[in-house]
């Protein structure tokens, strides 16, 4: 290749997150946060409840991250947040983002309540959620974010999740929110046009992350990437956003949806699956997809 | 100025000279006027602070722990089932250094559902590395709350402030307000020695690994036995400014008394009154009311009770399979001291139950005629 | 800022020398995971068309951009294999780490 071509640079270079954090290999959570920063850039704060980024960030007295960090308690991270966010602007500080970063566990289940508070004041705060579908940190127990038919280790094979996922769209949808996406690590110039999108808009944004665990998923750590793509791809996880709670817009229009049993097959977490069980989670997949593709309007 | 108002408006002005700059509170009674006035000085501008109107009492002490650590003063009042709904964040408070203050209006814990006053709900948080006060008077509130402002950023430890539920809460009484400028010459603006800044980025309360945790628990311990002496300072500088002295303790006619009442809250404020009628029968009765509760006033309460040979402890509290908390505290505190009083351990009060004049009649009877300790606890009042 | 980003482990003989509330001191670039790695990528630069593919993707910001060329950080890759993965270009290779 000629050495005058430039490189694809096709997200901001800037790095806010150092290596040398504590991750697994291939995390799928570590990315989004190095995605997310690159859209918010430093003039940012995070609280993080108990969730992987807890450990992920290392132990006292070293952090991974050159932004403030508040590791706040589990079921917090949108009280502090509005907390901060409050104490910031007495101190003349109304620039610096406030950003409240939690996993499933922390947003769909504990946290759910001080979300939803924090939502219906609407408080200036971008809070996301990175999805990995279960309580990881712990050891892969389920949550109500864990999708239907996967393995945890309090959801064994034989009594593997029978219920669906939790709607937590739907749910902060009703909030009537100023900003709400979803958003994937296979995806990164749209999830940092959109974490760059929320750091503009006032009030709560809620942006849902999109982002595998090989060690709770049982998949190749190499894959991570390609889980995430095909999520969307799927229809199972589409990218879009609600704007001032009722404009919806699908970012990426999927014309040809890849069948489902692509991306479980990928996973030991669905490995015990039968045919009849896939097409069923199949006709879920379909029917959000067409839900969704309603909303926008398509 | 002088002011007729309810204990918990005192805490209300008490936040207001203070100048706290966000609170986050949710409702219960008996804390609710304490709140409704701070909604009404923010938004008419008395008081410029952020209200954050939370969804419950453990996102008000979150959010109160947020703002602290971005720099900001800040305060909250709740009782009984909120303070417990806290307590997670109770200790998030003290172990991460943020020096909220807090004002608890002394509740019953249900069930049966109670809304009358007992020490159950603060002294189950006596663990939390918290600063407490008891107050026994509205005067005494609004004093507290500015001089723990002080106390609390100095040592960056938070600091509740408790008081009995309609006994002090709803009863109205005169209080001196104190001008705005001379609570500013007394409480500067907060300005911690760290904060939440992109400035100068650092990551606060992360996994903290055996080799670390210890030495963190040890400096609190070291900084919360400063508290006693700074509460003696900063207790006369207000008297300075305001002619009023806080401490630790307060001592009545506890010199060369034959018994003392050790009471807390407005039961030692009855305990007053019984003393005078006691010295009119020609007993020498005197009365010990422990202000600050945390730390313990170790010094002062070895020093007052080494001298006298009987103290009766009255407790509005129950360690449930042991005694009241104050009778332990002080037993503790006594132990081992070359002089040690006999001490009797009274329980009365619980769940907004009236302790009165006769109910001091009572102790004092009891622990006059006995030569030792008979039973565990002594109740006074129960319907047996 | 800039010292954050020492790669110094930070280390107490004392409690005197430690900060009164838990809070960071310093980088955790100390903590050099490329020992977690057993396999490693290598990148035949003579077929990278420098989409910056692997940059982008790289969980652990173990990727450099130096002069234009993607580099990998063998201080820190933990050997996940993600880069190689999604390289359009199949020029990344993982192979034995020899230890």
């Amino acid at each position: 290749m000629s050495k005058e071509r430039k490189m694809t640079i096709t997200i901001p270079r800037e790095e806010y997150m150092s290596p040398g954090h504590l991750a697994c290999q291939g995390c799928g959570a570590s990315l989004a946060m190095r995605l997310a920063l690159k859209g918010l850039g430093q003039k940012t704060i995070v609280c993080i409840p108990a969730c992987c980024w807890a450990v992920i960030d290392g132990p006292f007295p070293h952090s991974s991250l050159d932004i403030p960090i508040y590791h706040c308690a589990f079921e917090t991270a949108a009280s502090s947040a509005s907390g901060v966010r409050a104490g910031l602007d007495m101190v003349g500080d109304t620039e610096t983002t406030v950003l409240a970063w939690a996993g499933d566990g922390g947003t769909f289940d504990i946290g759910l309540q001080a979300l939803s508070g924090a939502a219906e004041r609407n408080d200036d705060i971008v809070y996301t959620c990175y999805d990995n579908e279960a309580y990881m940190n712990t050891g892969i127990q389920r949550s109500s974010a864990t999708p239907i038919g996967a393995w945890t280790t309090t959801t064994p094979v034989k009594h593997y999740k029978k219920e669906r996922k939790k709607d937590i769209i739907g749910i902060m949808a009703a909030h009537g929110l100023p900003y709400i996406a979803t958003a994937s690590v296979a995806y990164p110039e749209d999830m940092v046009k959109k974490f760059r999108k929320a750091r503009e808009i006032r009030g709560t944004r809620f942006i849902h992350v999109f982002a595998p665990c090989p060690a709770g998923w049982k998949s190749r750590p190499e894959d991570t990437v390609k889980l995430a793509r095909l999520a969307v791809q799927t229809g199972y996880f589409p990218l879009f956003e609600i704007e001032n709670g009722e404009r919806w817009t699908l970012n990426l229009k999927v014309k040809e949806r890849k069948p489902i049993a692509e991306y479980l097959k990928l996973q030991g977490r669905f490995r015990h699956l039968k045919e009849d069980e896939i097409t069923l989670i199949q006709q879920e997949v379909d029917a959000r997809w067409e839900k969704i593709l309603k909303n926008c309007g398509l | 100025m002088k002011k007729v108002i309810m204990g918990n408006h005192a805490l209300s002005y008490g936040a207001m000279l203070s100048r706290a700059q966000v609170i986050a509170a949710y409702p219960i009674t008996p804390q609710t006027q304490v709140v409704e006035l701070l909604s009404e000085m923010c938004a008419d501008g008395t008081l410029n602070a952020k209200f954050i109107k939370v969804e419950s009492e453990h996102s008000a002490m979150a959010a109160c722990l947020g703002a602290s650590l971005a720099g900001a003063r800040t305060f909250t009042a709740t009782s009984a089932q909120g303070l417990a709904l806290m307590h997670e964040m109770l200790h998030w408070a003290a172990g991460g250094r943020m020096p909220v203050v807090m004002g608890n209006i002394n509740r019953a814990m249900a069930p049966g559902w109670s809304i009358w006053a007992d020490q159950n709900d603060s002294l189950s948080e006596r663990d939390t590395g918290w600063i407490q006060f008891y107050c026994s008077s509205n005067q005494e509130v609004l004093d507290t709350v500015i001089q723990a402002f002080k106390v609390s950023e100095k040592l960056m430890i938070p600091s509740m402030i408790v008081l009995d539920a309609f006994a002090l809460s709803h009863t109205y009484e005169v209080v001196e307000i104190p001008e705005q400028d001379k609570v500013d010459r007394f409480l500067p603006p907060f300005n911690p020695p760290w904060r939440l800044t992109p400035d100068d980025p650092h990551a606060f309360g992360g996994l903290t690994s055996p080799d670390h945790y210890m030495e963190f628990r040890y400096k609190l311990q070291k900084d919360m036995e400063k508290v006693p002496a700074l509460v003696e300072e900063t207790g006369k500088e207000y008297e300075k400014l305001f002619g009023r002295y806080l401490g630790q303790v307060e001592e009545y006619f506890c010199d060369e008394a034959e018994l003392v009442f050790v009471t807390s809250g407005t039961a030692g404020y009855t305990a007053r009154v019984a003393v005078d009628e006691l010295r009119a029968k020609g007993i020498k009765a005197g009365n010990l009311r422990i202000k600050l509760f945390r730390p313990f006033p170790f010094e002062k309460v070895r020093d007052i009770l080494s001298r006298v040979p009987k103290v009766a402890v009255l407790d509005r509290n129950i360690s449930y399979g042991h005694h009241g908390i104050f009778y332990q505290e002080v037993k503790s505190a006594m132990y081992g001291q070359p002089s040690s009083p006999l001490i009797f351990g009274f329980i009365a009060g619980l769940g907004g139950r009236d302790i009165t004049r006769d109910s001091y009649q009572e102790i004092a009877e009891y622990a006059l005629n006995k030569n030792r300790a008979e039973e565990e606890i002594v109740w006074i009042g129960v319907k047996k | 800022m800039s010292k954050k980003k020492e790669a110094r482990k930070i280390t107490f003989e004392s409690e005197k020398e430690m900060p009164v509330a838990p809070m960071s001191l310093g980088s955790m670039l100390y903590n050099k995971t490329g020992a977690w790695r057993n396999i490693k990528p290598v990148i035949d630069l003579s077929r990278c068309i420098k989409c910056g593919i692997c940059w982008k993707f790289c969980p652990d910001a173990s990727i450099d951009i130096v002069d234009d060329w993607p580099q990998i950080n063998y201080v820190y890759c933990k050997g996940c294999g993600l880069c190689a993965e999604e390289c359009p270009q199949k020029c990344i290779a993982m192979v034995e780490e020899e230890k």
